[in-house]
């Protein structure tokens, strides 16, 4: 790649956009690099808000991606507190909400998703939360602790790591979900009534079906109303209803979007000046051969990849199936893959003990696994998913059968 | 504090002093060492934190959870020094540690 003077620019501060910025150095980019964020922070880890971090188990120390001196150290500029407003690309600059202007040769978008918002009464009430950033488990956390009452709407991945969390600090915890099962969006019926009975037996209201009309109180949230009329009293209500890209820059600039910025296995853009990467992508899935916005880490972290061997002209890392975590109370929930076309689901293990994984086959080929407290399903699953080869049912629903033979 | 001496696949060395506290992986993606990714940041969940420990050090770096056994078995280029970073946590007694690191973590 030839070398200009403007370099790359980064806009987006998070997990995508920092491990950007770290693989340019470690691949040996020697030109300027510009990390611009809107949060007050270096990047930093998100998951851990809705997990550790908010259980107090960890500090803002190691949420960070690196240290604050990593960034001079490593000759990135790193712009905090800044709005990016416009992409200029004929002229390749970016537009500050000051009126300032950047240049770039390079323009990596990582602006990421935003958690959706309801457009129901009472919803700018004080105590009515999301939870995507730093600030936002601050607030949340600063009103859990024995004996307050936390109303989650939206039985996701989310929801349900800060309810468990909410108990951890001896809170009171109500879920309330519209779908008649949880995480109706992401997993099969199975891990639904698996984490119903598994979050009730830990002192956790979950109410299925219900409908939310808005929160009621008066400043401060003092409760949910329910269609019916029921109020659902708390103390701080978290809305965890899922997010929406942040393509709102690219759109005007004129790329490709659709639902998210459509990038190709580089994580280039339509106009090769310009990479994306993370949540606010349209990405291709080449195990599947399909399109789809993702949003994890794992996602994030191997876009971030991608751009970065393509910007410093190494070769393109090889295609990985993607993944994604979740712990509450003593559970790791791992999984794997999507569960495109899947006409099956083989069941390894007894959902009754606590450790078990679902394997969606399509045919005899695995697509998606998700594992509970069973890291060697997740792992063998991953590796059989990425080789698409086919695997007997029987066999995979056989535990004495151990998961290096099934794969072997 | 420890030092701890992480060796890239290339042969490339970083010495480091590591915070007690801290474990081996974070020492590794704080100061940007290549080689180790830890896509999941130190929950155990992913295996892209793989090393291997100078056989000096096996025993001083603790025993390995039954968890952190099973994501190593299907990890690549698996030996028996082979360990997660994540999961070995840095204090005095790692003052020296030598890891070396795989070919690739994904």
């Amino acid at each position: 790649m030839e070398k200009n003077d403007a370099g790359v620019m980064i806009v987006g501060a998070g997990h995508a956009g920092g491990t950007a910025a770290a693989l340019l150095r470690q691949f040996g980019y020697a030109g300027p690099i510009t990390l611009v964020g809107e949060e007050p922070l270096a990047p930093y880890q998100r998951p851990p808000l809705s997990k550790a971090w908010l259980k107090g188990e960890t500090d803002a120390e190691s949420l960070a991606l690196k240290p604050d001196s990593f960034y001079e150290e490593a000759g990135v500029a790193l712009l905090k507190g800044e709005h990016v407003t416009a992409i200029d690309r004929t002229a390749r600059r970016i537009v500050l909400a000051s009126g300032a202007t950047r240049p770039y040769d390079i323009l990596i978008l990582a602006t990421g998703a935003r958690a959706r918002r309801l457009a129901l009464p009472g919803a700018d009430l004080d105590g009515v939360l999301v939870l995507r950033s730093a600030a936002d488990a601050e607030a949340l956390k600063a009103r859990l602790g024995p004996g307050k009452r936390l109303a989650v709407i939206g039985g996701g991945y989310i929801g349900l790591e800060a309810a468990a969390s909410a108990r951890a600090l001896g809170a009171q915890a109500v879920v309330l979900e519209r779908e008649p099962r949880l995480l109706a969006r992401v997993a099969g019926q199975t891990l639904s009534d698996f984490f119903t009975a598994y979050h009730r037996a830990r002192g956790v209201d979950v109410r299925l079906g219900v409908q939310i009309e808005g929160f009621v109180g008066e400043g401060e949230v003092r409760g949910v109303r329910l269609a019916g009329g029921e109020i659902v009293p708390c103390d701080a209500a978290l809305v965890g209803v899922g997010a929406i890209p942040n393509s709102e820059l690219a759109e005007a600039a004129g790329l490709d979007c659709d639902n998210g910025v459509v990038v190709d296995l580089e994580a280039r853009t339509s106009d090769p000046a310009i990479f994306a990467i993370g949540d606010v992508t349209r990405r291709p899935l080449p195990h599947y051969g399909r399109v789809a916005r993702l949003e994890s880490v794992a996602n994030a972290l191997e876009q971030a990849r991608q751009a970065a061997s393509a910007i410093t002209g190494r070769p393109a890392p090889a295609p990985e199936v993607t993944w994604n975590w979740s712990d509450q109370y003593d559970l790791k929930y791992q999984i794997a893959g999507l569960p495109f076309e899947a006409d099956a689901v083989v069941t390894r293990g007894d959902p009754a003990t606590g450790r078990f994984a679902l394997f969606h086959m399509a045919g005899e080929v695995i697509q998606a696994v998700e594992a509970v407290n069973a890291p060697a399903e997740f792992m063998g699953g991953r590796q059989l998913i990425a080789q698409r080869r086919p695997v007997s049912r029987a066999r995979l629903a056989d535990p004495s059968v151990s998961m290096k033979e099934v794969a072997a | 504090m420890a030092k701890i001496t992480y060796i890239e696949h290339n042969g490339a060395e970083h010495t480091l002093e590591v915070k007690s506290g801290l474990s081996v992986m974070e020492g590794a993606v704080k100061n940007n060492v290549p080689g180790i990714d830890a896509d999941c940041g130190g929950a155990c969940a992913c295996a892209t934190c793989h090393v291997y420990v100078d056989d000096a050090w096996l025993d001083k770096t603790g025993e390995k959870t039954a968890m952190e056994e099973s994501m190593l078995d299907f990890a690549e280029n698996v030996q028996p020094n082979s360990r997660l970073s994540c999961q070995i946590k840095v204090s005095d007694a790692l003052d020296g540690l030598v890891v070396r690191m795989p070919e690739s973590q994904h």
